[in-house]
């Protein structure tokens, strides 16, 4: 097909499609409705399960089979991207040199990073009670970690990212959270069902499996991230032709 | 125009596609995917929204405030992990591309047809 | 023991731990303790299926994965539920079984196959190939629709990866690109059509969906739902105009993959449309049957009349198997689109034996590769003469595609067209018996052609838009050695079992009973919240007829004439007018090119929102 052709042919598709979904949209329900069947069960199932974060109840209780799909796909891409972005036989790695950092960059980095470990931290454990939990805790501390190549070099990257353990630990998580699911199956109970104790609302300790899979989720997204980063950086940073 | 949100999903899938469609580099094309993508978080969160309400956290609530959707948004952070991940793989397979044919040009990749 | 229903997550489960295990495992271990853990894990995955099978019988198995049914465990109250809800009937679980069943296969396959992974990435391959049996078996088993779409993508990223798993060779990461990219963008359809869904009936599920919409007529919004929900599935099943991912994809995937590829992801998207339209919009708050009827009969036709066309020009073996894979998919359709229990039957057969055959076939492609490093049907013309009984089982997987009396395929066709000819007599039939004969006097050809070195050397056409299978970078390293048993073993069982498919009854009469159940909308929506009754439709009949038999022999025997006929010298010249009118222009759409088939993607949607929008 021309590019011409192409376009043209594209253009009237599109312009189907945008009538009919213009249709379609203006058959929803009016924007900012007050019905939400399915949002107000969740909100009450939340509560009485004692989770304050009602999307963190939805996301590692209610419907966390999704979660554990979503977290497999995680892995999976952790492992492709290891797979992919393996050596060639035509290549080579070679030591990077240090590089020279400005000392105002170097002392930001040395500030930074431990504040942002902390907050990804915090955000972490904390999933079940405020906005955040294992995703973007686990994406905060991943990038954290990477003030480390920016205020000083890619060198002392690799002092801070133990990639093996980093490797094991994604692993471990991603089958923990299977784990996690059997032992509602050997507690007599369902697939993933919320067996511990509930706590009080509004605390730490609240929600029962909610902040265990959250922790999990937590320690698989932070080691996956680094890993799949690290695979893209050494492609950049490392490989050569041989 | 209590419908412009949901229009405005259909309008960035068409704008991603349209991209998709015509882009003559390959790292552009993924990202112009990522855009069609956005248009599955706008539909969700404008159908989830509520008029007068806030976020459903009830760690400084009352309860039985009036709150927007969970749901959506539980669905929406789903599908914000699916396509991050998988725009890595397929950025990885560019990289490899790019090493093995020397051009990002989709145009240009012309080994298998017919 | 607990009760069948609650052990279902551990068909999902079952894989996801052996994956964790080969990734940690795998590099700490020599080469045959890798290979012993996969196999062990594959196994154990598909003994769990077939305790699942055997335990739920002819009925559905409903779980609520953690606990979350219907509030107080009133079935009555299933819509007011916020969990999710795993239904396991024979053909969910039957697929499921077949991608373990093919898993295994490909485990035994690959024993020894790739060459020794650089930098210890010993592991990861099987590890993959066990996520990506997790992805499946969810989505087969999944009775919700934003869940099906959650393990469509791990299906997908799996996939992805696993098809550019050649990075010395630049066609493999070309091919897998455009797969990720067009499959991903159709899975972003869906997921509107499903934000759609959600924000018109609040629901989920499959049967609260389809419950949630019968309660008001159908509008605009329910056609374009269902559009857009629809693309990812067809555009796995590789209907036209939505397949041109497919041929690129499978021809430069290894060739172990693509056994999986072309066995069951494919027909999991047609298992897709299937339940998506029988649970969700079969009632009448959604398509009404006739325009479903219609238009994916139409679909079908096409599919099948398309993949047949482009398979007899290929002369890259593994293309010319993905276009015939393009063929059946179309069949398959035809099947779904009846709407008749007896049809779904007979495709059922069709695609559990059609599995073993092309999976056999595919691994007989990578045989060549492993000897000859070239899987061009012109450039190993006689070469292979050497192997003899590879050639008889790729001859003998060529007359299995023909749908020859008693494979499996045979016996899936012949009740495809005994249910086809109900509704369209002579046209339907005549379409299941051409696509059959073409796609395996293609394979016939080229078993004569590379096995035989029959006929004279093919001539190249130049200025032809063509893909060659030589310059292949070989799967294996040192084509010296002995030929490894699991390279002809493997097939040989796995055309074993197509026939056995068609031999042994009770498999027809199970999927018989299967496919009563499936089209049964009414217990679905039932048994997602209770015990429901006995479906009142009586069960297909699914054993040879006379006409079946016939209609069989007349398929494989117009396979051998057109194979034999291809090899003759007289050949030369015959139809070139037809080629160059008909046939050069549709090669010339199969462009490789990204954006065009983007572009066909869209086309697709627009089509087929003014097709149903008609119909309303």
């Amino acid at each position: 097909m021309s590019r011409r052709a192409r376009l043209l042919l594209l253009a009237a598709a599109g312009l189907v499609v945008a009538g009919f979904f213009a249709a379609a949209c203006l058959r929803l329900p009016a924007f900012g409705a007050a019905v939400h069947p399915y949002g107000e069960r969740a909100v009450a199932a939340a509560l009485g399960q004692r989770t304050a974060n009602t999307v963190s109840s939805v996301n590692f209780d209610q419907r966390a089979f999704d979660t554990l799909g979503e977290e497999s796909i995680l892995y999976a891409s952790v492992l492709s991207a290891v797979l992919l972005l393996r050596l060639a036989r035509d290549e080579r790695k070679h030591e990077p040199r240090p590089a020279p950092v400005l000392p105002s960059t170097r002392l930001f980095g040395a500030v930074l990073l431990p504040v942002t470990l902390l907050t990804g931290g915090y955000v972490v454990a904390h999933g079940q009670l405020s906005p955040g939990g294992g995703f973007q805790g686990g994406v905060v501390l991943a990038s954290g970690l990477h003030l480390a190549y920016v205020a000083a070099d890619y060198r002392a990257l690799g002092r801070v990212r133990p990639l093996a353990v980093l490797d094991v630990a994604d692993a471990l998580a991603a089958g923990a959270f299977s784990v996690l699911g059997l032992v509602g199956l050997v507690a007599g109970a369902a697939f993933l069902q919320n067996t511990l104790p509930l706590g009080t609302f509004n605390t730490l300790a609240s929600g029962g499996l909610v902040p265990v899979v959250n922790a999990v989720v937590g320690v698989e997204v932070a080691s996956g991230v680094i890993v799949l980063l690290a695979q893209f950086l050494d492609q950049a940073v490392e490989v050569v032709e041989r | 125009m209590s419908v412009f949100p949901y229009l405005m999903a259909g309008w960035i899938l068409l704008v991603g596609i349209y991209g998709l469609a015509t882009s003559r580099n390959l790292i552009q094309a993924v990202g112009c995917l990522s855009v069609a993508q956005s248009a599955t978080y706008v539909l969700l969160l404008a159908v989830g929204y509520r008029r007068g309400a806030t976020a459903p956290v009830f760690s400084d609530l009352p309860v039985g405030a009036p709150v927007v959707d969970p749901v959506v948004q539980a669905l929406a952070l789903t599908d914000v992990v699916v396509g991050a991940t998988v725009t890595a793989v397929l950025l990885a397979l560019v990289i490899q591309l790019r090493k093995r044919h020397g051009t990002v040009d989709p145009e240009r990749l012309t080994g298998l047809r017919g | 023991m607990p009760d069948t229903a609650r052990l279902l997550p551990l068909a999902v489960a079952v894989p996801l731990l052996g994956s964790v295990l080969l990734a940690v495992a795998g590099h700490r271990l020599p080469r045959l303790g890798t290979d012993v853990l996969a196999a062990f894990c594959a196994a154990a995955s598909l003994g769990c299926l077939v305790l699942l099978w055997v335990r739920t019988g002819d009925g559905r198995a409903v779980s609520w994965v953690g606990g979350w049914g219907p509030p107080g465990g009133a079935p009555a109250r299933g819509a007011q539920s916020v969990g999710i809800v795993l239904v396991a009937d024979r053909l969910g679980l039957g697929l499921a079984l077949l991608a373990a069943a093919l898993v295994l296969a490909v485990v035994a396959y690959a024993w020894r196959y790739f060459e020794e992974p650089v930098g210890g990435h010993a592991g990861v391959f099987p590890a993959l190939l066990l996520l990506f049996h997790a992805g499946m078996c969810g989505f087969a088993l999944t009775g919700d629709l934003f869940d099906a779409f959650v393990f469509f993508e791990l299906m997908g990223a799996c996939a992805y990866a696993l098809t550019g798993y050649r990075i010395e060779d630049p066609r493999p990461l070309h091919g897998a690109l455009t797969f990720g990219i067009v499959n991903s963008l159709a899975a972003y359809a869906s997921l509107l059509g499903i934000g759609l869904l959600y924000a018109r009936t609040g629901q989920l599920g499959l049967a609260q969906l389809g419950q949630a919409l019968d309660t008001r007529p159908p509008d605009l919004l329910v056609v374009c739902a269902f559009v857009l929900v629809l693309a990812g599935p067809l555009v796995k099943a590789a209907a036209a105009p939505f397949h041109f991912w497919l041929p690129d994809a499978h021809a430069v995937a290894p060739s172990p993959v693509c056994m999986l590829l072309s066995g069951v992801m494919v027909e999991l998207g047609v298992y897709g449309v299937a339940r998506i339209y029988w649970v969700v919009f079969a009632g009448p708050g959604g398509i009404p049957h006739p325009a479903f009827r219609s238009v994916l009969l139409v679909l079908g036709t096409l599919t099948a009349l398309l993949g047949a066309v482009m398979c007899w020009q290929q002369r890259h073996l593994k293309r010319l198997l993905a276009f015939s894979t393009v063929g059946h998919v179309g069949l398959f359709l035809v099947g779904v689109a009846l709407l008749d229990p007896a049809a779904l039957a007979g495709t059922a057969v069709y695609v559990a034996s059609h599995a073993g055959a092309k999976a056999a076939l595919f691994g007989l492609c990578g045989l060549l590769l492993d000897r000859y490093g070239s899987v061009d049907e012109h450039g190993l013309h006689g070469r292979a003469r050497e192997l003899v009984l590879p050639g008889l089982l790729f001859a003998v997987g060529g007359f299995a595609l023909a749908g020859l009396p008693p494979f499996g395929t045979g016996l899936g066709k012949a009740l495809g067209e005994e249910a086809a000819g109900r509704q369209l007599p002579f046209l339907l039939p005549a379409l299941y018996v051409l696509v059959s004969a073409v796609t395996g006097g293609a394979v016939l050809r080229a078993a004569l052609r590379v096995f035989a070195g029959a006929g004279p050397a093919p001539v190249d056409r130049p200025g032809e838009p063509e893909t060659s299978g030589e310059g292949e970078e070989p799967e294996v390293r040192g084509p010296g050695r002995r030929l490894p048993v699991p390279l002809v073993a493997v097939p040989a069982v796995l055309l074993l079992c197509s026939l056995l498919v068609g031999c042994v009854p009770a498999v027809g009469a199970r999927l018989a009973e299967a496919a009563r159940l499936f089209t049964d909308r009414a217990g679905y929506l039932a048994a997602a919240y209770q015990a429901p009754p006995a479906p009142a439709a009586p069960v297909p009949p699914a054993g040879w007829t006379a006409a079946g038999v016939l209609l069989g022999l007349l398929s494989a025997a117009l396979a051998t004439g057109l194979a034999l006929l291809a090899v003759h010298p007289l050949h030369r010249g015959l139809g070139a007018a037809l080629n160059r009118r008909l046939v050069l222009p549709l090669r010339r759409l199969h462009s490789g090119l990204l954006g065009d088939y983007v572009t066909w993607l869209v086309v697709g949607l627009a089509g087929l929102l003014v097709a149903f929008a008609a119909q309303r």
